[in-house]
Order: structure tokens, then C-alpha cells, then sequence
């Protein structure tokens, strides 16, 4: 029955920073079992709709569902992939290390990793193609190297929906290559992915559903649907002059984005 | 001298007792540094470490004693609130973090010295020695504070120990932490709440001024001599002991001197040796590597006239002077003469000696046409993927042969389809 919730659902979601909007009332759901892009040009919202979706971030209005439940219930079944670049690769870590952090998770708190943990996390190493690096220091790493150990971090999480920041970005032709492959194996299994990209170029050909972003929502289906010259036009041809006015006010005189006396229906996705 | 062996024969247990507590607080701040120095929070620690005085003195004027559990009550109060405020300040207003940290280290701090003047003036009972915590004087802890302090310090040791693998993910990549479910709420809190106290227990030793050098130092030292994190700690915390142990040794043979100052001179000395002689950071490596370099690229060369010398001649000629290597390719004198020694250690040229003449060794043979494949491959790819004109690529192609390793070969190869001739139409020696 839970095959039948959409794997992700964005209600009206409204997100800023430092008051100053960057998302306006995204409200979309993606099918479960699909390879989604996220796409947009740059500063469109592409990673804060990500953050909120992670709860990292808390959106200013909206609310988001994960297979019909709040994210706290389906912790174990989402996982994250952040942008390569916002780690520090000169931390003193091995790339086995890395990967093993995604087996760390509430339950193992102050214990050391099983046994199981750490078959998962070399299998995870192994589906990516860098087992034989498994001893290598992070720092010695190539960018797609990089992004392949996150990957495969993410991957022995063993979730059902993950969510991947720009994976191919900075990444050499035989990376991009294998991280293709991969994904279309996750596809198989049965995994929903929904990866941030800026690239309208490979978009059509990466992904089967697209999500067309820029700071509000533009289109969201299947990308039949969805690369059509006039919504391409309207994601990429510049935001919307009203809208920027409207923000740039909202921070600049301090008006709430929600007002407090309006109560928003906490959709538990259960009815 | 005397006191030299008065101090390390360790025969007065008051000596022992004090030396190896400090030795023991510069291990676990160290430790607990190193998360800072990992999450770049250096200027963090400086700040709490001022931040501490007026929460110390505070605490004294409130009750009157110097309890070491009431004075770190007091100690992890206002470090605490220093460190609230910077976040607070950094995140609701325009100031950017390195203003927050300035502000509130002034702030506080300027407050603390306050208190402290205004103690002195009081002459409240038993207050001498709370100036100490200025610059730090190990000699001047009391036995009774000491197994307090070291208590707390064993705490702290235990609580990185059982939260080892939580607090290296938060240090790398907090947002991950956050997204896999794990309380980075109270996990940041724990690691704030053992920094200040870890602060709070080194002022005890180099005093407040001085303490971002004890918190971080060490780490940063450390790191220069490991790429794993738990070595790195462990190697931090034994240079922060053996610093705890210079400190006091200068405190007790030169009373009037402060132990903070010599502590962190001890530190800055280690640290700077670790920059110096990092086998993989360090600058000595990097003149070694260097000249090694060097050698590589000038016996190359060599190599690659005496292959052209033969090549001249149809590989009838095998022999060569001197005069002949250096009219086919210049070299320095100096370079001239380490390239042949090295390629003589190598046995790759066998010196004919009655006729002052060199002869490649079938190895040179192997090796100068690997060099010569190396840069002719090279500029089949220059021209063939990068679009180089033919007259264009030679320049490139004399460095860059010296740094394909044997895999990119093999892959630039593969891409070319093993060609047999570079663009100038020169056939390509393979592997014979």
C-alpha cells in the first residue's frame, strides 16, 4: 500500500535565507521508482529545496512528505548526498572511513560498527568501482573519485529514495559513465533518485521525470512532458521581476512570509 | 643543572604530582582540540578562552572560594555564553563570524580583567593566585585542585573516546550527520560543552591569553605527520604533555617566571619542526621531491640525446663522447654530471673508459625508449585530442614526458590506437 504514496511530496513549500525568500510555494510529487533531475540555472533553489526536503533547513511556509510520512519516521529509507564541494577533502580520513559513515546512525550511537556494517559499507565501496582505493587517503583523491566515495557512503545507507546534490559535477567522462550505470541498477531495484543538476544539455538523457526550477516551480512530470521549449524558456529566461521585488521588500522591511495566525493543514499523508 | 635532576628524578612527590597533572590537562585539552582545529573553529577557542575570566572571577566573588568545581562552574557558564552569542551574533545579524569572535572576546574579557582589578582591590580573603589564570603558572596549582582538574580532564577523555566516530562525522561533513538521523543538536552540545571545559582546565597551565595555542597547536602539529584522525589525536595529546612538562619544569626551577609563555614556546618550536619536516606536507619534503624531480628530468634528457645520437646514425654508431651528448642537447655542467652519475648508478650507460666513451646498457636502451615513446605519444595526443598545430607541440611535450606514469601511458595508448609515428613522422619505439 505504501507503494502507492508518492516517494516525495513538496506541499507549498516557501523557503528563505535570511529572510530574503529563495523558494516560493513549491509544491510537486514525484512517483516512486523513478530517476528524477531537479533542474534550474544557478541560484535558482536547486540545493535549498534539497536542505528542506533533508530537514535541513526549516522552510519558512509548507511542509514536506517522504512516502506519506514525516521525514523523522523514514530516516533509515532517505538518503542524502551532499555537494562534493562542501566538505573539506583534507581531513584526515581514509576513503573507507568515509564510507563507513553511512552505516553511523542514531542507534550505533557510542558503539563501535558491527561486522555486518562494515561488509555493507565495502560491498557499497565495491558497487561504485573503488574498492581497491578502500585504504587511500580522501585527500589523494581525483573530483570524480570524490564523488564516487559519496556515493557509495550514501549507498550503504541502503535506503529507498535518495537525494543527490550535483553528482556530476567536476566529474571525468568515466565517472559520469559509471555513476550512470548506477543509477540505472537503483532504478531497477526498485530505488527512487532525485538528483540536483544544472545541466539542461544531459538532463533528457539522464532522467525520466524532471522537476524545472527556478526560485518558484515551473513544470514537474515526466520529461515528455516537461521539455517543452516555452517551459524551458520561462525556467531560463531570468526570474520574474515582480517576484524578486516582492522578496527584496520582504527582507529589507521585515515582513513575516507566513502570516502567524494562519495555520497551515499538517497533511500527515495518512488520510 | 642541579635542578635539572632535582626536577626529572621526580623524588619529591609534590614535583610528581603537579608535573604529571599538568602533563595530563595539556594531553586531554589537546585532544579535545583537535575537533576544533578539524571544524576550523581556532578562533572560537581563543575567544572562549578570554570569555572564562570574568565566569572564574565571578564565580570566586559569589562564593568566596577557590573550589576547583565552582570556579569550572563559573568557567563553563560564561565560556558557554560566549560561545551562544557569537552563534547568535553571526546568524541574526550582518556581522560576519571573525567580528562576532572579536566583539565578544573584547567584551568579555575586558569584563573579566574588571573583576579581577576590582577582587584585588576588595582584598578578599585567599584570593592571591587567581591572576595566575592570566598567564598560566603550573607550579601554583594545589595538590587538592589538581585530582579535580584531573578528574574533569578524564572525563573529557572518555567522552571523546565513546563519541569518537559521532564527532569525527560531525567535524567532516555536519550536514550529513544531521541527514542520516544522528542528534547533531546534542551531539554539537556535548562537543561545546567539553571544549570550554577542555579550555577551562588548560588555562590552568598556560593561562587565558594564551590558550588558543594549546587548543589548537598541537593538532596542527599533529597533522603533519598522519593522515589518520586517531593518531593525529593521540600524537596532539602527547605533544600537549610534553609542552605540560616543559612548562612546569620551567616553573618550578624559575619561580618568577609565568608557565603559559614557555608552554606555547614548546608548542610553537614542535609546531614549526612538523611544517619544516612532514614527510608528506612538510617544506623539506617538498625540496626533496623537488630535486628529485630534477635528477628525474635531467638523466631523462640524457637519456633521450644519447637515443637520438644513435638514432642518427641508423643505431650504427653506439658510442658517444661527451662532446657528442653535448652538441646534441645542451645541459648545465652541474646537471651534465649528476644526470651521467645517476645514469651510471643505474647501470644504464656503460662507460667504454680507454676511449672516453659511453655505450647505452641494454636496460638504458629500454629506458631512454620508453622516455622517447613517452614523448611522441604525447604529441600525437596534443595534436590529435587537444588540436595542436605540429610546430606547436614540442615545448609541452619535453616536460610532460617526464611525468606520464606507466598507467596513463598505457590508457594514452589505447585512446591513440598505439600509433606508429608522432606527427613529425617519427617512428614510435614500443616495448621491445
Amino acid at each position: 500500500m505504501s507503494t502507492e504514496k508518492p516517494a516525495l511530496e513538496v506541499h507549498n513549500l516557501t523557503a528563505s535565507y535570511q529572510r530574503k525568500p529563495v523558494l516560493w510555494e513549491i509544491d510537486f510529487a514525484l512517483p516512486a521508482g523513478k530517476l528524477v533531475g531537479i533542474v534550474g540555472p544557478n541560484g535558482s533553489g536547486k540545493t535549498t529545496l534539497l536542505k528542506n526536503i533533508m530537514g535541513l533547513m526549516q522552510p519558512d511556509g509548507g511542509y514536506v512528505n517522504l512516502f506519506g510520512k514525516k521525514l523523522d519516521e523514514v530516516r533509515q529509507r532517505v538518503s542524502y548526498v551532499p555537494q562534493r564541494e562542501s566538505v573539506d577533502w583534507d581531513f584526515p580520513a581514509s576513503v573507507l572511513d568515509v564510507v563507513q559513515m553511512g552505516r553511523y546512525r542514531r542507534s550505533n550511537l557510542f558503539k563501535r560498527l558491527s561486522a555486518e556494517d562494515k561488509h555493507v559499507a565495502a560491498e557499497a565501496l565495491e558497487k561504485v568501482g573503488m574498492l581497491p582505493y578502500a585504504k587511500r587517503q580522501i585527500s589523494q583523491l581525483s573530483g570524480g573519485q570524490q564523488q564516487r566515495v559519496f556515493i557509495a557512503r550514501s549507498l550503504a545507507q541502503q535506503a529507498d529514495l535518495y537525494l543527490m546534490d550535483e553528482p556530476f559535477v567536476g566529474v571525468d567522462a568515466s565517472t559520469e559513465e559509471s555513476i550512470l550505470t548506477l543509477l540505472s541498477e537503483m532504478k531497477q531495484e526498485g530505488k527512487t533518485v532525485v538528483i540536483v543538476h544544472h545541466d539542461l544539455q544531459t538532463a533528457y538523457d539522464y532522467f525520466d521525470w524532471i522537476v524545472l526550477l527556478n526560485t518558484r516551480l515551473v513544470a514537474a512530470g515526466s520529461k515528455e512532458e516537461v521539455f517543452r521549449s516555452d517551459l524551458l524558456q520561462e525556467a531560463y529566461g531570468g526570474r520574474l521581476t515582480v517576484l524578486s521585488k516582492i522578496g527584496d521588500l520582504i527582507s529589507r522591511k521585515d515582513f513575516p512570509i507566513r502570516e502567524g495566525e494562519f495555520k497551515e493543514k499538517e497533511g500527515l499523508g495518512d488520510g | 643543572m642541579d635542578k635539572f635532576f632535582a626536577f626529572f628524578s621526580f623524588t619529591d612527590p609534590n614535583v610528581r604530582l603537579v608535573t604529571f597533572g599538568t602533563m595530563f590537562l595539556g594531553l586531554s585539552t589537546a585532544a579535545v582540540g583537535s575537533f576544533a582545529f578539524l571544524r576550523k573553529r581556532s578562533l572560537i577557542g581563543d575567544a572562549i578562552a578570554h570569555a572564562i575570566l570574568p565566569g572564574i572571577a565571578l564565580s570566586f566573588l559569589f562564593f568566596q572560594s577557590k573550589n576547583p568545581f565552582l570556579l569550572m562552574g563559573g568557567a563553563l557558564v560564561s565560556g558557554w555564553l560566549a560561545m551562544v552569542s557569537i552563534e547568535y551574533i553571526s546568524n541574526k545579524s550582518k556581522l560576519k563570524p571573525d567580528t562576532a569572535i572579536g566583539l565578544v572576546l573584547s567584551v568579555f574579557f575586558g569584563v573579566g580583567i574588571l573583576l579581577l582589578t576590582h577582587i584585588q582591590h576588595t582584598g578578599i580573603g585567599n584570593q592571591a593566585g587567581l591572576d595566575q589564570f592570566l598567564f598560566g603558572k603550573a607550579a601554583a596549582i594545589v595538590k587538592q585542585d589538581l585530582y579535580a582538574y584531573g578528574i574533569i580532564a578524564f572525563l573529557l577523555l572518555a567522552v571523546i573516546l565513546l563519541l569518537f566516530k559521532e564527532f569525527k562525522l560531525l567535524s567532516f561533513n555536519p550536514d550529513f550527520a544531521q541527514a542520516s538521523g544522528l542528534p547533531v543538536q546534542s551531539l554539537r552540545f556535548v562537543l561545546s560543552t567539553i571544549t570550554v571545559l577542555a579550555i577551562a582546565l588548560g588555562i590552568q597551565s598556560v593561562g587565558v591569553v594564551l590558550m588558543a595555542a594549546l587548543i589548537i597547536t598541537p593538532s596542527a602539529a599533529a597533522r603533519a605527520w598522519t593522515e589518520r584522525l586517531s593518531v593525529m589525536m593521540l600524537l596532539a595529546g602527547g605533544i600537549g604533555a610534553f609542552s605540560g612538562l616543559v612548562g612546569s619544569y620551567i616553573s618550578f626551577t624559575a619561580p618568577n617566571m609565568p608557565t603559559g609563555p614557555w608552554i606555547v614556546m614548546c608548542l610553537s618550536c614542535i609546531a614549526l619542526a612538523s611544517l619544516f619536516f612532514s614527510p608528506r606536507r612538510g617544506v623539506l619534503a617538498k625540496l626533496l621531491q623537488q630535486r628529485k624531480n630534477r635528477i628525474k628530468i635531467v638523466s631523462e634528457n640524457l637519456l633521450k640525446a644519447l637515443y637520438h645520437l644513435q638514432e642518427q646514425s641508423d643505431f650504427q654508431n653506439r658510442h658517444f663522447t661527451e662532446g657528442d651528448i653535448l652538441e646534441q642537447r645542451s645541459f648545465s655542467q652541474g646537471d651534465f654530471h649528476t644526470a651521467l652519475k645517476k645514469l651510471k648508478k643505474e647501470f644504464w650507460i656503460m662507460p667504454i673508459t680507454e676511449k672516453n666513451r659511453f655505450q647505452l646498457s641494454e636496460k638504458g636502451v629500454e629506458e631512454a625508449r620508453r622516455v622517447v615513446r613517452l614523448h611522441r605519444i604525447w604529441e600525437m595526443y596534443l595534436t590529435e585530442r587537444m588540436r595542436l598545430k605540429a610546430d606547436h607541440i614540442h615545448p609541452n611535450a619535453e616536460t610532460i614526458e617526464h611525468i606520464i606514469t606507466p598507467e596513463i601511458e598505457e590508457q594514452l595508448l589505447e585512446e591513440l590506437g598505439y600509433p606508429k609515428k608522432d606527427p613529425h613522422e617519427s617512428p614510435i619505439p614500443y616495448k621491445a
